[in-house]
């Protein structure tokens, strides 16, 4: 096989390409502040040497001339960054779902020691390690965790988000084309990480229909069993050596992600007193949107 | 009690499997021989030096040397000094790791030759060492000697808390080496984010050690921030203003102020995590309620003025040096403190940039986003500030100055990276690639590390009175300019292409290329450390030729130049006054240098004291028992901790006095020597024939 | 530089060298002083967020009464007054009886607000209130023994101190010790009014 596309300046997807440009957009910016300093710094040093015979005024040590320019120039740079910062970040929160046509896929994310299970609560199936979603439309993902703290990324389609345990993150991405992807875990959580990463597979719309016929009839069905697999500490390349636990399943249960993202296994009562139900958020999970302090997120999500 | 029983109460949880070899030789694999070979072979170095520095130590009869002028000391000077050798002891450690992190790399397309745990301790103790056991004594060492001298003082404030501030750091960075040899240490990473540290995922005594690391270090940059600050606002010479303190001052007690309110922060995280991990508290854990952000917030509380503590120093090395080789005063100096201190307020209020991506809304990253590059303002200001301090200068390119230059022109690199990185959108693609390990590694070698380096070019000769070769001093510094730049910048490129860090092993062909010149890189940094080992022996070697005693070799404009080098214990015969910022340039042009005092005093001086050293040993042991749970250890060391502390407030004797005989003996025979000395001309700054006694600029008219 | 005097406290006489010496230590120990409060500002702050982290375990208001925290602010605060007698003492008459007199009370009152917090605190740990129940009493048992160790060491110190004084008498050595030990008890006051406010009152609210 190929290796997957992993390259955001050469982008697949609406987010992404938006990136590239910011990118080169500060480089550019940037390249004034760096590039004069860059020539002037052997230029100085060279023209006032000691052997030379330029000017020499070891008491000048202030022009109000200058000094405007010295804090004028970074202030200036600073205010345009600034308004291209304010813009870009608010136009591509991850959060908010894109500005594209199309019917969203929903798909739910569950980061595990070191493997990504993805749940389609539409269409009642998961995989593992490999995302498919058809071309176009808006990808709407929601992640947690159900271990240590990690980090969901497919570079060509856009930027990556935290997935952690008890908490829902969001991303929305989409891709332009029919490809496949490289994605990956890029937060350090053990000997496995290096190899945590899966396949994003972009198809045409008929493609796509077709995988979700042929998995929710073909897969293994879901079980606590194959739960407790996966959320052993294993890559998946070990968790099915010698095993055909497969890694495609079908009668997922609808509640998998918001039972997962609620531990009701250890706590009965946790609607009533835990974090996890303080947020009114509205959706299809209850829980909490990730935010910086851990508290809920702003009702104005 | 069985014997058994007791064995285990004396072990804690150390076992056989510690050991470095054990695992190669219970399980034989590929892997684990490699593996197990180098753990070996390292610690077997690491056994091999210590027992030879004892040896050398026991042969050469130096241990009473060792015990009354090192250890129990409180001078200044001799503390500065031994903070800058821990921190070249720990380099070439965290030196030689690099290398085997970007060999592994290199080598890394589908698997290296590493262990993934074992590449996990590399990265770890990587970070770990060179934030906390190699920056920050070095700058600490710096600050310390230099400091004092130029506020014309005769010590720190606080000369036994100074002592106990280096035996806290010395005894975290034993237990970083105590860790080569009883394995293993945390794999979680310089930042030690839980709940990966917590003991769910990580039930080894590994996250252990950096705990307790971190804490000494911790609790000693504490101890010395508030010394410094004291320092500066109680112990100036008569006349100096804060409008005429050095730059290097002025940067000093902002770093200090920093220090006193960005290690708390730190202190409570690992405290915390301490706590989940031995007792089982749920701050930090996945279940009970726990909340890993809350760490992520306060680590990062602490981490980012942690930045700005290791490059301010560097800063304010900086404008003493260009301002000492440009023979000319510097440009803005009321810019620069103003800008030193914006750069100190705004570091407290961008920490959120370092999780951009854990979910909080776009207008706070936003707003974090542009304080971020608002540091770019005074940091820019800065820049200029030191190209206009050349401009119209007589420049000579020493080696401070080939690291100056080198400084300049890779941290505005570095600095462009950053405000890539501080926009939230970018921050989504690269965070947690090695672009962001290329980013700070730019800012951290030639911001703080080559600032280090320039001082410790600069100030050399004046601690040891006798200089540097010159030669093998720039040979090092164009090693480590273009060492860094192999090894990082083609790092940034491969940050672009998708490689997140810490990763042991990637599985895209393309990266080798850049892989490749990032080991050839850290091989270069290798060399350079050789060449700058290499340069101390030469200049040992050639020490009576390259003698400065007379104390001024490079025209110097601030009090330290004004005195011997090596200074005196009591720095000065007579406590100076000034009456201007560049005190010792005006008095060299107004004709006032090296006059005889009208009268003597004698001096007093702060006496040796125990208490540092016995510290030292106990804090390890302590921290060693609370390692390997070891109870019986750390109930002990508590007692002589707590013993020493009290018995030290019983101590009366706290003061010794140099008869004023003693000085004027010594200040006279200096003062001849400078009149003998014959007074070198700025060519000949760097060769052997510089005494110390410049034909200075300050006399040559504009 | 300043020759400012710190009030408040006889250091010997107008020439004594070992003024500057105090007016810098304690200088000194204000910094430390302030230091000291981030920790338990990134405390009080941990305890604020950790409030509903209650998991299944009781709640700040289940858990809390106010007649213990009442009992311990009394002693506190009635130590704080004796200290400040030990310390006019010293001042006024530089009567070593009296003065050690003084710290000893203080040292009392100070060890029956440890026996007292103690006291509660095991109450709590045998209803199953101890700290590995939540991260909500994770964050009461940081706060609350990370104030009582503090009071623990000044206990330690206030016999230090008191031994110092009936052995040595009344110089910079111990009057600059005796005055930096009673910014810290004071400080130590400080710190409880707001475990008082935070903890035990803002659980009755």
């Amino acid at each position: 096989m190929d290796s997957p596309d992993v390259n955001f300046l050469d982008p697949e997807g609406y987010v992404a390409q938006q990136q590239r440009v910011h990118f080169w957009r500060i480089v550019a910016l940037m390249g004034l502040v760096v590039g004069p300093i860059l020539v002037l710094t052997p230029l100085i040093a060279y023209r006032y040497r000691f052997s030379g015979n330029s000017t020499y005024t070891p008491d000048w040590h202030f022009s109000w001339i200058w000094e405007a320019a010295i804090w004028g120039g970074p202030i200036v740079i600073v205010t345009i960054l600034s308004y291209f910062l304010w813009q870009n970040t608010t136009a591509l929160d991850p959060f908010e779902p894109l500005p594209i046509d199309g019917e969203p896929v929903r798909v739910q994310i569950v980061g595990y020691d070191w493997k990504w299970l993805f749940i389609y609560p539409d269409h009642g199936i998961a995989t593992l390690d490999e995302l498919v979603f058809p071309e176009g439309r808006p990808l709407n993902l929601e992640l947690t965790s159900e271990t240590v703290m990690q980090s969901f990324h497919i570079p060509v389609l856009g930027g990556q988000v935290y997935a952690m345990e008890g908490m829902i993150s969001k991303l929305h991405l989409a891709a332009d084309r029919p490809g496949v992807f490289r994605g990956r875990n890029t937060q350090y959580n053990g000997h496995g990480f290096h190899r945590q990463q899966f396949v994003a597979r972009a198809l045409p719309e008929t493609a796509f229909s077709a995988w979700l016929d042929t998995t929710s009839t073909d897969a293994r069905p879901w079980s606590d069993a194959v739960h407790d697999r996966i959320a052993e500490r294993s890559t998946l390349q070990e968790m099915t050596e010698g095993d055909d636990t497969g890694a495609a399943f079908r009668d997922v249960p609808g509640d998998l992600f918001s039972g997962i993202v609620g531990p009701m296994d250890r706590d009965p009562d946790w609607r009533s007193r835990d974090r996890r139900d303080a947020s009114v958020e509205a959706g299809p999970a209850d829980g909490p949107v990730a935010t910086a302090t851990g508290q809920a997120a702003d009702p104005a999500r | 009690m069985s014997l058994t029983d007791f064995i285990d109460a004396l072990t804690g949880r150390m076992t056989l499997e510690a050991l470095p070899f054990w695992k190669m030789v219970q399980n034989p694999t590929p892997e684990n021989i490699v593996n197990g070979a180098i753990a070996t072979g390292v610690a077997a170095i690491l056994v091999l030096a210590a027992i030879a520095v004892l040896a050398l130590l026991t042969y050469f009869r130096l241990w009473r040397t060792v015990w009354f002028d090192w250890l129990t000391t409180v001078d200044h000077k001799k503390i500065g000094i031994m903070y800058i050798v821990l921190s070249f002891v720990m380099m070439l450690r965290g030196v030689v790791e690099a290398n085997f992190m970007r060999a592994n790399q290199a080598v890394g397309f589908d698997g290296g030759f590493l262990s993934a745990d074992h590449f996990g301790e590399l990265f770890t103790t990587h970070g770990t060492i060179m934030i906390f056991f190699v920056a920050m004594p070095f700058l600490s060492g710096v600050i310390n000697y230099v400091l004092p001298l130029q506020i014309g003082a005769r010590d720190m404030s606080f000369p036994v808390t100074n002592a106990i501030g280096l035996a806290l750091t010395a005894s975290g960075a034993m237990l970083v080496m105590a860790s080569l040899l009883f394995l293993p240490f945390s794999i979680g990473g310089w930042t030690g984010y839980p709940p990966f540290t917590g003991k769910e995922y990580s039930p080894d005594v590994g996250p252990n050690y950096w705990i307790w690391a971190v804490t000494l270090s911790g609790l000693g940059t504490t101890l010395t921030g508030i010394n410094v600050a004291c320092t500066v606002y109680k112990k100036r010479c008569p006349g100096m203003d804060f409008w005429k303190m050095p730059m290097f001052v002025w940067a000093s007690v902002t770093t200090a102020i920093l220090m006193i309110f960005a290690l708390p922060p730190l202190t409570v995280a690992t405290a915390m995590l301490a706590l989940d991990r031995y007792l089982d508290f749920h701050f930090f854990t996945t279940d009970a309620g726990g909340i890993p952000m809350l760490y992520a917030n306060l680590f990062w509380l602490f981490g980012h003025p942690e930045v700005y503590i290791l490059v301010l120093p560097a800063f304010g090395v900086w404008s003493e040096v260009f301002a000492t080789f440009s023979g000319k005063t510097l440009y803005a100096y009321r810019t620069l403190v103003w800008a030193t201190l914006s750069i100190a307020v705004i570091s407290f209020l961008v920490w959120v940039h370092h999780f951009f991506t854990m979910g909080q809304s776009a207008g706070m990253n936003a707003v974090f986003g542009i304080a971020t590059m608002l540091v770019g303002v005074p940091t820019g200001v800065k820049i200029y500030d030191w190209l206009l301090t050349m401009y119209r200068g007589r420049v000579r390119i020493t080696t401070p100055m080939v690291y100056a230059l080198g400084f300049v022109m890779l941290f505005v690199i570095g600095g462009a990276s950053g405000i890539l990185l501080a926009n939230p959108t970018i921050d989504y693609q690269v965070h947690n690639s090695v672009f962001l390990v290329a980013h700070f590694h730019n800012m951290v070698i030639p911001g703080t590390l080559f600032g280090m380096l320039g001082a410790y070019s600069f100030w050399f000769p004046k601690a040891f009175g006798f200089m540097l070769d010159d030669w093998w001093g720039k040979l090092g510094a164009s090693l480590w300019i273009v060492g860094f730049m192999l090894a990082f910048f083609p790092l940034y490129a491969v940050g672009l292409l998708g490689l997140p860090r810490r990763s042991v092993a990637y599985s895209e062909a393309a990266y080798t290329p850049y892989t490749v010149v990032a080991m050839l890189g850290a091989l270069v940094v290798l060399a350079a450390l050789g060449a700058m080992f290499w340069q101390l022996y030469v200049s040992i070697r050639n020490r009576d030729a390259l003698n400065v005693y007379a104390g001024d070799p490079w025209d110097g404009r601030t009090l330290e130049w004004s005195i011997s080098s090596p200074p005196p214990v009591y720095n000065f015969a007579v406590g100076p006054e000034v009456f201007a910022r560049d005190a010792f340039w005006e008095e060299k042009r107004a004709g006032h240098a090296y006059q005889i005092p009208d009268q003597w005093e004698d001096i007093e001086l702060p006496a040796n004291s125990w208490l540092a050293p016995i510290l030292f040993f106990s804090s390890f042991t302590l921290t060693f028992g609370l390692v390997w749970h070891m109870w019986w250890l750390v109930i002990l060391s508590l007692l002589v901790v707590v013993g020493a502390l009290v018995a030290r407030s019983f101590v009366i004797d706290r003061e010794r006095t140099i008869p004023a005989d003693v000085v004027r003996e010594e200040h006279l025979r200096w003062l001849k020597a400078v009149r003998e000395a014959p007074s070198a001309p700025r060519e000949l700054e760097v060769a052997p024939g510089n005494w110390g006694r410049p034909q200075s600029e300050a006399g040559v008219p504009e | 530089m300043s020759q400012a005097r710190h009030p408040g406290l006889k250091l010997g006489h107008e020439h004594d060298p070992g003024s500057g010496e105090v007016e810098a230590l304690v200088f000194g120990f204000w910094i430390f002083m302030m230091s000291d409060l981030l920790i338990f500002g990134c405390v009080f702050a941990t305890y604020v967020v950790m409030l509903p982290q209650v998991a299944d375990g009781p709640s700040a208001a289940e858990l809390f009464h106010l007649r213990g925290p009442l009992i311990e602010t009394t002693l506190l605060l009635a130590s704080s007054v004796t200290i400040g007698f030990a310390l006019l003492e010293t001042k006024h008459r530089a009567d070593k009886r009296r003065t050690t007199l003084w710290l000893a009370v203080t040292f009392l009152l100070g060890a029956g607000f440890l026996f007292s917090s103690t006291h509660s605190l095991l109450g709590h740990l045998e209803n199953g209130a101890g700290p590995s129940r939540s991260a909500f009493l994770s964050a009461y048992w940081l706060l609350v023994p990370l104030h009582a160790l503090h009071v623990a060491i000044g206990c330690l110190w206030i016999a230090v101190a008191a031994a110092q004084v009936r052995i040595r008498g009344f110089d910079w050595v111990t009057t600059g010790g005796l005055l930096r030990l009673s910014i810290y008890w004071h400080f130590l006051d400080i710190v409880w009014i707001g475990i008082l406010s935070v903890v035990y009152l803002g659980a009755m609210i």
